[in-house]
């Protein structure tokens, strides 16, 4: 077993990429993100990681230099967040369809306007459609085991799609708690590096990343759907594998004491924490309440979400990313809507918009966002449209 | 021990986010499980800051700020201004720690409360004293334990060690254990 | 010609075979084929290097002209890939490429 450090998440990150002894990393500082590169650019310095530490003029080019490190076969590294990962944006797309594989952390945190660089899951969110598997940690400790997930996955013959590992700023960025981390050694047996994909050779040219005209472009979106879709079987391996070997268990969504509740919340992120305790609490008052937590956004766990809200009378969802137009007014919901209307089951939902740029929450938000559920639990119709907790009217 | 709630409030500049991370350093090391909550502004040095800490046997769930702290430390007098932010929330029977010249009868003056338990020491002359600079976190971190027994000094060096440049460590050890011998309880 | 099902084709935007773009026989876009005079040819090479497509061809073919000069080279032209753009012509110092009307 490793060693029980006090680390704020953005330490543990980066405790977890140097076991995992990446050859590239690429790093434009932002907030909440920075500490995360800073503390691997001085493991480079001081010689615990043998890498190659590059200091790009963007997140653009940290993203372009990573493409091509992957491409080039080394296992690659960066993190970013808000208007960073807005820069990357076209990078990400490209990434994911040549199929290369690396980690990504995404510090949560607001996109502008107003300038903000507190959190909420703006930038993650926002991100959604780009071809990469993404999860959210909830504790320091989960985004450390994450890191070694992502590689694992990404790496893996059966996927090669790149990892985005989220974690929120500040709130687990900059929060200490105890980590316990693994030996190096451990990490790579569990993280191998695989060089399982086609990679620039002179020995053996290929073409990488050629024009797809009309009669090429469409088999490759084919492609990558049916590879995000094969990488969920490879992510239940992985969770099922590191449980075995570190004695963590993670799965694609964590329920809490949702076995006989009428009404439940549904969320993602460090926040569901304070939802757990706060369930606790109500079900001393006997309120039937639980929570779920989405782990693994894409591919997006439809099934197990359905399988585990089908008792449930009323569900709220939080979304902490608005969607200005759309008919819920979040991604989490409408994909958690989706689940439930594909699995055909009775089960309605309602929506919650929380916690947007730093907006402070409480448990006392929480109890707001239960009292909704209670209202409308046994009644016909159910708000149509978000709830804004905690916002000034 | 059950949960165990501290909120500290001081200036840009004094350590305050420092002496959260001790803190949670300190009981983490001792087997508890421990949070450290910076609060996250566009502080600079002068202007008010808070920090947090959960101590728990249990792993911690929660993610906000604590609301009812079992502890407050007062790092800056010149907070006792405006006392209510300070007071807010603070458990009866709970724990009132201060930087100040005043007395805890002083103190309890001016907060006019009957239920809590009142700690003051001097840090900012012990540490212009000892570090010949008014950086009183450490200070406030040996105030707490002495008032509080959460923790045992050995257990914060050993954090100082930890988390400190090894120039230091020494000069801050010697800062906890006066602040330790010399903080009054009420 | 049937194209290959996304089943089939190699993960990820990559092609396995390089250089493969030979298959393509763009020669069948030409409208104007350039035609070298080899008597006027000084074998400068310029056409060589301008040619966008690689079609201008350098082969180990001696040649003497009507004037009795002897040259060791012989510039021809990749008809297949050829898309008849002119450039070679317009590059051409000695005036030695016409463009003339393809007939098929």
């Amino acid at each position: 077993m490793g060693k029980v450090l006090p680390l704020g998440g953005n330490y543990a990150v980066a405790y977890a990429v140097k076991a995992c002894k990446p050859e590239v990393i690429t790093a434009y500082p932002i907030s909440p993100q920075t500490t995360i590169v800073e503390r691997l650019s001085e493991f480079v310095a001081n010689g615990e990681l043998d890498a190659e530490f590059l200091h790009v003029e963007s997140e653009h080019s940290a993203l372009s230099v990573a493409i091509g490190a992957a491409a080039a076969g080394a296992r690659s590294y960066s993190a970013t967040c808000s208007q960073g990962l807005a820069l990357m944006n076209e990078l990400l797309y490209i990434m994911a369809y040549v199929r290369l594989p690396m980690a990504l952390t995404i510090v949560a945190r607001a996109l502008s306007a107003p300038i903000n660089i507190w959190n909420d899951h703006s930038d993650f969110m926002s991100v959604n459609d780009s071809g990469w598997i993404m999860m959210m940690s909830s504790s320091n400790q989960e985004a450390y085991d994450e890191i070694l997930l992502a590689y694992r996955i990404a790496e893996d013959p059966r996927v090669l799609l790149p990892v985005i590992t989220a974690m929120d700023g500040y709130i687990q960025s900059h929060v200490v708690e105890p980590v316990e981390i693994v030996d190096d050694e451990e990490a790579l047996s569990f993280a191998p590096k695989r060089r399982s994909w086609v990679t620039l050779n002179p020995d053996k040219p290929v073409t990488m990343g050629p024009v797809g005209d009309p009669n090429w472009y469409f088999e490759f979106k084919r492609q990558l759907w049916e590879a995000m879709k094969g990488s969920r079987a490879v992510f239940d391996e992985a969770v099922a594998e590191f449980a075995k070997k570190f004695g963590r268990s993670y799965s694609a969504i964590e329920t809490y004491r949702l076995d006989d509740a009428e009404v439940a919340i549904v969320g993602m992120g460090s926040f569901m924490g304070t939802i757990k305790a706060y369930v606790d609490r109500a079900r001393k008052d006997g309120i039937k309440v639980g929570a779920l937590r989405v782990k693994l956004f894409r591919p997006f766990p439809a099934e197990d979400v359905a399988k585990a809200l089908s008792n449930v009378k009323l569900v709220g969802v939080m979304d902490r990313a608005l969607v200005p137009g759309s008919p819920t007014g979040g991604f989490l919901h409408s994909d958690v809507a989706c689940s439930i209307k594909q699995a055909g089951l009775d089960v309605r939902t309602l929506g919650y918009i929380a916690g947007l740029g730093g907006r402070l929450l409480t448990m006392d938000n929480v109890r707001q966002m239960v009292d909704v559920l209670l209202k409308y639990k046994d009644s016909k119709e159910v708000p149509k449209e978000p709830i804004f907790i905690g916002v000034r009217e | 021990m059950s949960r165990f709630e501290i909120r500290w409030h001081g200036r840009g500049g004094q350590g305050i986010v420092t002496a959260a991370d001790l803190t949670a350093t300190a009981a983490i090391k001792s087997g508890f499980y421990a949070q450290s909550i910076p609060t996250f502004g566009t502080e600079r040095r002068g202007s008010p800051v808070i920090a947090y800490n959960r101590i728990d046997r249990q792993q911690i769930f929660e993610r906000s700020p604590v609301v009812e702290p079992d502890a407050v430390v007062v790092a800056d007098p010149h907070l006792l201004v405006n006392p209510k932010p300070l007071g807010a929330g603070l458990k009866s029977g709970g724990y009132l720690i201060v930087n100040t010249a005043k007395s805890a009868g002083e103190v309890r003056e001016i907060f006019k409360r009957s239920d809590i338990k009142i700690a003051v020491v001097n840090a900012t002359k012990l540490s212009m004293d000892i570090l010949k600079a008014p950086i009183v976190n450490t200070a406030m971190v040996g105030a707490l334990i002495a008032a509080t027994h959460i923790l045992t000094l050995e257990s914060v060096a050993e954090a100082v060690k930890d988390r400190f440049p090894s120039r230091l460590v020494e000069p801050n050890v010697q800062l906890i254990k006066q602040a330790y011998e010399f903080v009054k309880v009420e | 010609m049937s194209l290959p099902g996304w089943k089939q084709l190699p993960i990820g935007v990559v092609i396995l075979n390089p250089g493969n773009s030979v298959e393509y026989k763009t020669g069948e876009w030409r409208t104007l084929r350039p035609e070298i005079d080899q008597e006027k040819c000084i074998r400068c090479r310029t056409c060589w290097t301008f040619c966008p497509e690689g079609a201008i061809l350098e082969v180990s073919e001696p040649y003497k002209t009507k004037a009795g000069r002897e040259f060791k080279l012989t510039y021809k032209v990749n008809y297949e890939h050829c898309k008849g753009c002119g450039i070679c012509s317009n590059e051409c110092p000695a005036k030695a490429i016409a463009m003339v009307e393809e007939v098929i």
